[in-house]
């Protein structure tokens, strides 16, 4: 039974969306049949391995090519820190010869990313933010994302962390953690006063509760610290960040006046906005460096 | 120096500060419909603001410049507004709206319910950061807010929560991180050889190196890395393989968002760069412009032929995606303001066009009960007749049929090409017709299927569906900006010539 599909019946069921088979019965009979595909197949490693040669290859051509060129490219390039270079400009220059006077920041760095070029550092700290929403979108632990085992090995896993004493960590955790986020305060604290600022300042308290979490269990650490601490304090901090540099830009772009007062160079209470925005900083990186260790550990924070 | 407060200067910094405000304030809202309401509240506004601003600068025939705190140019930063950039201000306002009006109820079902509301986050992120990138004139604002889209893209993809759809992200999440590491790597070259990040001074610098041939090779890795970064980004032809998975993964809503607006943010970012950066002589000169060219005609046609090949809706949508982005990018490189102009109407058009067919194609795949091959959806133009509607006029949009929108650009893109000689005016042409056949190939057998009843009319076959009144509004809505833009073309042509012009002229 040989089936002869006229042009008509073949547009008609092209229209349709169903396949053209032309002499159907002898390909039905003999067809390969094709696996259904389905996505986690569908990144098997077999088939991955199956063209590893080329990949292979092709990995190695493309990145040989690419250092080529960038070598290339750096040789031409003016060395760094040459006085004659372009990058050695009058915006170089402002900075360093008027920064004081016009940010009232000591730590010329400071001055730039949070007065000069604030609004760049507003979106990189909304980069952050965005991050922890991200991270929190994927693995916060809800009914479409977990299972029954999961949640067993969990359960298991704090039976295990309650039962295990653990004493060197927890003792020296509990000497180390509070020094650890105390210099951390201090470094975004002189921000504006010596190297360091909101984002090295914020990612080593960051670092001291991920110690202290590690050390004594994500319970302990959720007396303190939960996902509503998390977001209060990140949403505080944006929000001032957000209004006082509309405050800022406002009166800047306007000619308004209502300049913050700069204080004395030097003085911890210095520098108009950019304490204030230094703390915001170090407080948003502390809770997403911690934020993204809790999530990626146990799914909750 | 006489400055008087002029509030309409700063509808940009407005702008863009509430809707990151928005962003900001929503994890405080648990409830996912008081985070939507929030949100569409700040689109309108801004979107109104943004009308306010395109009059005011129309009317002036004026671009200005608003400095960013209390430091001019080359020290602060900067954004740059003219009727161009109002424009676009108000496409994004406007798609966002109605996309989300028509798509919210697939997000509600969707998403569980304790996740709504970092949703609107990521949207209202997206918005901010789309704004930011219109409005910018600093190079390196520019990849702040790249980098804030790219997370909050892959967020919106993420959303939906299943395995596919992670799948799908890591696809997008690694083209995304490609494109942006290439257009960082540029940014640093760039700073390295002309030692500015502000669109003027750069202009300045590489007039200056082009005069002189410093740097020649620098400068053309340069140009290459921050086309190529944005090509991969908005999805040119060889760089595409993300988009259908991604697009097919995720809810209608994100890949409206995504296809709609997401990939027209990089496609305007590189058409400021070749007007207010690199100037279109110096990518003519520097061979870019062909490149572009080339990689936006197989982009028209390839795209096309993927889409004829596909059988499920999302991932034909988002082939034919791939498709509209390589016309733009052949505009762009044909190197003419003709050209130019004929990319910029179509970005409207299809922005206005893919976000509906989208949107539509969620409505169909709904009341299909989540089925989304082709056959499947059989006779879906008559359970819900609105969404079919729709879906038609998009896709006569997207052929290229007079009255809607897609048949403006496509003539302004053969208008542009009549300007040129030679091979040039023969493959454009050749490329419009070639690709018009493929449309029409891929789009009416599926209009033809959507309003086919099926044979076997068992029940619930042509049970008509529930159309919420949202998603009513947000279809006629639609359907009337695809006529205004394909019927009362002339203002919009206007206004982006003048911003165009005005473009050119600062430096």
């Amino acid at each position: 039974m040989s089936e002869n599909k006229s042009f008509w019946q073949r547009l008609k069921s092209w229209i349709d969306g169903e396949e053209i088979l032309i002499d159907a019965d002898k390909y039905i009979s003999t067809r390969e049949r094709k696996e259904r595909v389905s996505y986690e197949k569908a990144v098997s490693m077999e088939r991955l391995r199956s063209n590893s040669t080329l990949y292979r290859v092709l990995c190695v051509a493309i990145t040989v090519i690419f250092i080529a060129v960038m070598l290339r490219v750096v040789i031409d390039l003016p060395m760094f820190g040459d006085p004659n270079g372009v990058t050695v400009n009058e915006v170089g220059q402002r900075y360093l010869e008027q920064g004081i006077e016009e940010t009232g920041a000591i730590n010329f760095v400071a001055g730039m990313i949070l007065d000069y070029r604030a609004f760049d550092t507003f979106g990189e700290s909304n980069v952050l933010f965005m991050a922890v929403i991200a991270v929190l979108m994927l693995l916060q632990r809800d009914k479409k994302n977990t299972s029954a085992a999961e949640d067993q090995e969990m359960a298991e896993d704090e039976v295990f962390d309650s039962q295990d004493s653990k004493l060197i960590l927890k003792k020296g955790a509990k000497c180390l953690a509070p020094v650890v986020i105390l210099y951390g305060i201090y470094v975004v604290l002189n921000g504006h006063l010596s190297p360091g600022g909101g984002f090295s300042g914020g990612s080593i308290i960051g670092a001291g509760l991920i110690l202290y979490s590690a050390a004594n269990g994500q319970k302990k650490m959720q007396t303190f610290f939960t996902i509503k601490t998390l977001t209060r304090i990140s949403v505080a901090c944006l929000l001032t960040y957000c209004g006082c540099k509309s405050y800022s830009f406002f009166t800047g772009a306007n000619h308004v006046g209502w300049e913050i007062p700069k204080g004395t160079p030097g003085a911890i209470l210095s520098s108009g906005f950019i304490l204030p925005l230094n703390i915001c900083v170090g407080l948003v990186v502390a809770c997403t460096m911690y934020g993204f260790y809790a999530l990626f550990t146990k799914g909750e924070v | 120096m006489e400055h008087h407060l002029n509030l309409v200067h700063n509808i940009p910094f407005f702008s863009i500060f509430f809707a990151m405000f928005c962003g900001i304030i929503t994890p405080l809202i648990k409830n996912g419909r008081t985070a939507r309401r929030l949100h569409g509240f700040m689109v309108l506004l801004i979107g109104a603001l943004s009308v306010v601003l395109l009059v005011n600068v129309t009317q002036n025939g004026e671009a200005f410049t608003f400095m960013m705190g209390h430091f001019p140019a080359p020290w602060g930063n900067e954004l740059r507004v003219g009727p161009l950039e109002a424009l676009l201000a108000v496409l994004v306002s406007v798609v966002m709206f109605l996309t989300i009006t028509g798509g919210s109820d697939i997000i509600f079902k969707e998403i569980v319910p304790e996740k709504q509301n970092l949703y609107f986050i990521m949207l209202n992120a997206t918005f901010g950061a789309m704004l930011a990138m219109t409005y910018t004139n600093d190079i390196f604002t520019g990849y702040v807010f790249i980098e804030i889209l790219t997370i909050a893209s892959c967020t919106l993809i993420l959303a939906k929560g299943t395995k596919q759809s992670i799948v799908g992200t890591t696809h997008y999440l690694v083209f995304g991180c490609m494109g942006s590491g290439l257009f960082l790597l540029g940014v640093c070259i760039l700073y390295g050889i002309t030692g500015h990040l502000l669109f003027p001074q750069i202009k300045e610098g590489v007039a200056a190196l082009m005069a002189t041939g410093d740097y020649h090779f620098a400068l053309m890795i340069v140009v290459s890395l921050m086309f190529v970064g944005l090509g991969i980004k908005s999805a040119l032809f060889p760089f595409h393989s993300a988009l259908p998975t991604a697009y097919g993964s995720t809810m209608t809503t994100s890949s409206g968002i995504l296809s709609g607006l997401v990939l027209k943010a990089y496609v305007i970012l590189a058409i400021k760069l070749t007007f207010e950066v690199f100037t279109v002589q110096t990518l003519v000169e520097l061979k870019i412009a062909d490149v572009m060219f080339v990689l936006g005609v197989l982009g028209m046609v390839m795209g096309s032929v993927y889409a004829v090949r596909e059988s499920r809706m999302k991932r034909m949508l988002a082939y034919s995606s791939v498709a509209q982005i390589g016309y733009i990018f052949m505009g762009i490189g044909l190197g003419s303001v003709a050209g130019m102009l004929a990319a910029c109407f179509h970005v409207f058009a299809h922005a206005v066009t893919k976000s509906m067919l989208f949107v539509c194609c969620g409505a169909f795949i709904e009341d299909a009960g989540g089925k989304e091959q082709l056959e499947n959806l059989k006779g879906a133009a008559h359970r819900n007749p609105l969404a079919g509607i729709g879906f038609t006029v998009g896709a006569l949009s997207m052929i290229g049929v007079p009255l809607f929108a897609g048949f403006i650009s496509k003539l302004y893109f053969a208008m542009a090409a009549v300007e040129m000689t030679g091979p040039r005016l023969v493959l454009v042409l050749a490329a419009l017709a070639i690709s018009m056949i493929l449309n029409a190939m891929y789009f009416l057998p599926s209009v033809i299927a959507i309003w086919t009843r099926p044979k076997e009319d068992g029940e619930g076959a042509s049970k008509r569906a529930q159309i919420s009144s949202t998603f009513a509004l947000a279809m006629v809505l639609f359907i009337v900006v695809n006529l205004v833009l394909g019927i009362g073309y002339r203002p919009f042509i206007d206004v982006m010539k003048l911003g165009i012009e005005l473009i050119q002229m600062t430096l």
